[in-house]
Parts: C-alpha cells; sequence; structure tokens
C-alpha cells in the first residue's frame, strides 16, 4: 500500500512539474510562433503581388470556395494588395490535392483583370529533383501575364498551353489545374472578393 | 579520466548510430541534406543532454516500477520544449524537420541512455555522456547527410559541389539512398574498427 502511494505520488509530482514547465514554454514562444507564421504569408504575398504598400493580411475576405473529401466547406482568404488605396492585386491561395506525393499549395497572385502575376509554391511533398522542380522560378514564370481567356490552361501533354517539367507531368498537371480553378473562382466571384473599397 | 571516457565513446567505441544502431527512423528520414542532418542532431543532443541531467538526478527518486512512464514525461516535455523553441526562433528549419521532431520522443538512444546509463550514474557521468552520444549522433547525421547532399543534389549545405555539368544521383535523396549509403559506412565501420562476426 505504501509503495503504491509511492508511486503515484511520484509519478503525479512529475507530471505536475512538467505541465507547469511547458505551459511557461509556450506562453513564452506564443507570439513569436505567431509572428514568424504571419511574416511566411507577406512573404509568399510580396512575391505574388506588385509592390502594395498597405498590409494585405489586414485587408483580406474570406469566402467559402468549395467542399472538401469529407463534404466539409473549405474556406479561401483573399488578401488585397493596394498601393495609395488603390487596389492593384489579390493573392490567393489554392490547393491541388492531385499531387504525385500529397497537397500542392501555390499562392497565386493576380491583377484585378484577372491576368495572373506570379506564383509561389507554399508546401509540396513531390520528389526532389524531380516534382519539387515546380518550385523553381523557370517553372513559376511560365504562369504570368496569363489570363483564362488568352491561354488553355493544361500542360502540353495534355494539349494546353503550359510547358510540363520533364519527368513531373503529375505535378505540373495539378500546379496548372489548381491555378485555373484559382482563377476560375476568382472570375465568378470577383465583386466580392474585390469588396466595395475599389 | 572516466569523465573524459564517457564522452567520447559516444564517437566511436559506442557511437549510437554505427554501432549501436539505434534511432534509425531519424536517421533514415532527414538525412537528405547536411544542414538537416546537423540540426536534427542538435535537437537530439539537447533533448538527451537535458533528460539525463534530471533522470541522473531523480535516479534515486523514482521507484523502479515506474521509472518508463517517467523517463517518458521528462524526454516528452524536453521535446515539446524543443519543438516550441524551433518554430519560434527558428522557423524554416522547423518547416523542414516538423514532422521528425515530435518523433525524438520515441527515439529509442535517448530512453536507452536514460535506462542504461543515467539512471545507473551521478550527474558528472550523465551529462559527459549525453554530449558524448549526442555530438556522436550529430556527427553521424551530418556525415550521412553530407553524403547524400553531394552525390543526390550535387550541393553541399546549399553550395554548389561540382561543375554544372554534374547530374545528380537522383536516388541518394530518395529514401533507398538512405539505406545504401547506412549501409556501406557500417561496413566501412566494421572494417575499421576491426569488428568480428561472433
Amino acid at each position: 500500500m505504501k509503495d503504491s502511494l509511492r508511486l503515484i505520488v511520484v509519478l503525479t509530482s512529475l507530471c505536475i512539474v512538467s505541465a507547469i514547465a511547458l505551459a511557461k514554454v509556450y506562453d513564452l514562444t506564443k507570439g513569436p510562433i505567431a509572428h514568424q507564421k504571419r511574416l511566411e504569408v507577406l512573404r509568399a504575398i510580396k512575391t505574388v503581388l506588385p509592390p502594395y504598400d498597405n498590409e494585405p493580411d489586414r485587408d483580406m475576405v474570406t469566402l467559402p470556395i468549395g467542399k472538401d473529401k469529407k463534404g466539409e466547406e473549405v474556406q479561401g482568404v483573399f488578401y488585397r494588395g493596394r498601393k495609395s488605396d488603390r487596389l492593384i492585386g489579390l493573392a490567393f491561395k489554392v490547393t491541388s490535392p492531385e499531387g504525385y506525393g500529397g497537397d500542392i499549395e501555390v499562392m497565386v497572385g493576380v491583377l484585378p483583370n484577372g491576368t495572373v502575376y506570379g506564383v509561389e509554391v507554399l508546401s509540396h511533398l513531390e520528389t526532389p529533383g524531380l516534382g519539387a522542380k515546380i518550385r523553381e522560378a523557370k517553372f513559376k514564370d511560365r504562369f504570368k501575364n496569363r489570363n483564362l481567356s488568352s491561354t488553355k490552361w493544361a500542360v502540353k501533354k495534355d494539349a494546353g498551353d503550359i510547358d510540363g517539367i520533364t519527368g513531373a507531368t503529375i505535378s505540373s498537371r495539378a500546379v496548372t489545374k489548381a491555378i485555373k480553378e484559382g482563377l476560375e473562382f476568382y472570375r465568378d466571384h470577383k465583386a466580392r472578393i474585390v469588396g466595395s473599397g475599389q | 579520466m572516466t569523465i573524459v571516457r564517457e564522452f567520447t565513446k559516444g564517437f566511436w567505441r559506442e557511437n549510437p548510430i554505427f554501432r549501436l544502431v539505434l534511432g534509425m527512423c531519424p536517421t533514415l528520414a532527414v538525412t537528405t541534406a547536411a544542414i538537416n542532418g546537423i540540426a536534427m542532431g542538435l535537437a537530439t543532443t539537447f533533448v538527451l543532454i537535458c533528460s539525463n541531467v534530471v533522470i541522473s538526478l531523480l535516479r534515486n527518486l523514482i521507484p523502479p516500477r515506474v521509472r518508463i512512464p517517467s523517463f517518458i514525461v521528462v524526454i516528452a516535455s524536453f521535446v515539446t520544449i524543443v519543438d516550441l523553441v524551433m518554430a519560434g526562433f527558428f522557423f524554416q528549419l522547423h518547416k523542414t524537420l516538423g514532422l521528425f521532431i515530435p518523433l525524438i520522443v520515441v527515439n529509442c538512444i535517448i530512453l536507452g541512455r536514460a535506462e542504461a546509463f543515467a539512471s545507473k550514474h551521478p550527474l558528472v557521468d550523465s551529462v559527459a555522456d549525453g554530449f558524448g552520444m549526442g555530438f556522436g549522433f550529430t556527427l553521424s547525421l551530418l556525415v550521412l547527410g553530407s553524403i547524400r547532399e553531394v552525390l543526390g543534389n550535387g550541393t553541399l549545405f546549399n553550395m554548389p559541389a561540382f561543375g554544372p555539368g554534374y547530374f545528380p544521383f537522383l536516388v541518394m535523396v530518395l529514401p533507398p539512398g538512405a539505406f545504401i549509403t547506412l549501409g556501406f559506412l557500417l561496413a566501412l565501420m566494421n572494417r575499421l574498427g576491426g569488428h568480428r562476426p561472433s
């Protein structure tokens, strides 16, 4: 009896001390982690939009963009870039579930008229050296200055206008399709994304 | 004298990877580049030293029957601290190693040293053991990561290692490359160490 009491006391006190220590560390790192996450988003927005002077992550709109495999609604965030209060571009994240290794997340920047200004791959699980080349500027630049009407949004292998990456057709196809769907969503919901504060 | 021995054994005589062949999960998974190897190694070293210190100090307090849960609580707490601190201050590295940091909890090296060494030896010896084993682990991951990065990507620490004509030996950064490199290094270590099959 005395023995099992000792087991309980030792293990419980150990857990309490650990919990207090972890709570303290969590508290101390909460700020820096949130700050890093914000910088990460801003960095991506900056590479896909023309120079802006507002804070796009404080000037944004969240809209339901579709349903995932489980039928739950997916929210999309649209960041507005402005220069001298004039809207100069919009950035939004598109996700393709059709990558070779898993989801591919891409930040797309468009001008208000729907033309792609830049794209940035945020995360992917593609094969290093093959599919992972979707990160390279050479591939990302192939989407620049294209819009829905001027371009057939498919890789050359599927009779489209986008040069795919040799040996990584699946990855190229996934990125192309995701951007195309993002552009279509933008076209169909432009009024709500751009907002009234033009 | 014994402290020096406890420190140096981790590098060669009882090297956790090439001699004890422990902790293969992070070893094989994260060593796609030299910098990943170092980061994983240092994170593990930190947890190892801290858990060795605490467990050595508490070794007469923890009843043998609850020693394993107690060790796990101590180790898991330090791993969570590393995870949070890395996310707050080394964001990019944390993104690369992401999944593998929480897995340090189940790294057999740490539980192994707690059980086999820290719970039976005084503080100073346990610290030396933690440093030695940790640095031995880090060094081994660095060697593995460097070889794989140079051959598989043509770079070392992201600097080009060969001229532009080098065609990367892609398989080396893929999972099979981890097993191939580890196999050759183990063979080399056995050869140099005069290890004889029993």
